[in-house]
């Protein structure tokens, strides 16, 4: 009987520990996903890659292998954002993307590159950036 | 009581391809190996006469179709506020 019990607290202890762990690693992943990754920071800090009119990431200038491979990961996942997102919005993909790029190139910071509604890729300098004229 | 000639008299053959072989098979339809080999040069002047007038460059810049163009300018007023909340949300894609 008492060993019954004290196998009973045992098991509780051990589905404690999992939930916390879990719930630990929820955190974790939480956390990260919180900001952006150091290289896509760094990539954005250089100019190596800017935003499109699209929505999406581009990549300035010759892109070497990583920097294709990370432009493509990131444009994969704010694809998938932007489906769900457009769907709850009654909205096509491409229009909710659109409408992100004009948001995203706004907040562009100083030095950032951007692609002007002509096509050409632009430093963010102090003043407003060049948008689409349907941009809010 | 005078006699004529209803068809006046046939010519004697005076050159080649009036006679012999060559007439015949010009006459069958068939072009004899010596001419089609004729035709060869004037064909290659007509290629390079064509070559010589079109040309086609590459564009130096990409070609952009532009697909934005049916999106609605009140469209992107509607989705505007929703995509910077996506955009906030999702801090390490944006």
């Amino acid at each position: 009987m008492a060993m019954g019990m004290a196998g009973l607290r045992k098991r509780r202890l051990v589905a404690g520990a999992a939930a916390l762990a879990l719930g630990l690693a929820g955190c974790a992943g939480l956390a990260l996903a919180q900001g952006r990754d150091p290289a896509y920071a760094a990539a954005r800090a250089a100019g190596k890659v800017g935003e499109l009119t699209s929505g999406y990431l581009g990549v300035v200038g010759a892109p070497t292998p990583d920097l294709r491979r990370m432009v493509e990961d990131i444009n994969i996942r704010r694809k998938a954002v932007y489906a769900e997102k457009a769907q709850a919005q009654h909205a096509t993909l491409e229009e909710y993307a659109f409408t992100s790029g004009c948001v995203l190139i706004a907040s562009t910071q100083p030095g950032e590159k951007y692609q002007a509604p002509d096509g050409s890729w632009q430093t963010r300098g102090a003043g407003a950036p060049q948008r689409d004229s349907r941009c809010p | 009581m005078t006699s004529h000639e209803l068809t006046l008299p046939a010519k004697a053959a005076m050159h080649r391809p009036m006679n012999g072989l060559r007439s015949m098979a010009a006459r069958a339809g068939m072009v004899p190996a010596w001419r089609a080999m004729r035709a060869v040069p004037v064909l290659m002047g007509g290629a390079l006469a064509l070559s010589a007038c079109i040309s086609v460059h590459t564009p130096d810049k990409p070609i952009v179709i532009e697909l934005n163009i049916n999106i609605k300018q009140e469209v992107v007023y509607r989705l505007s506020a929703d995509a910077g909340k996506t955009i906030e949300s999702n801090k390490d894609i944006f």
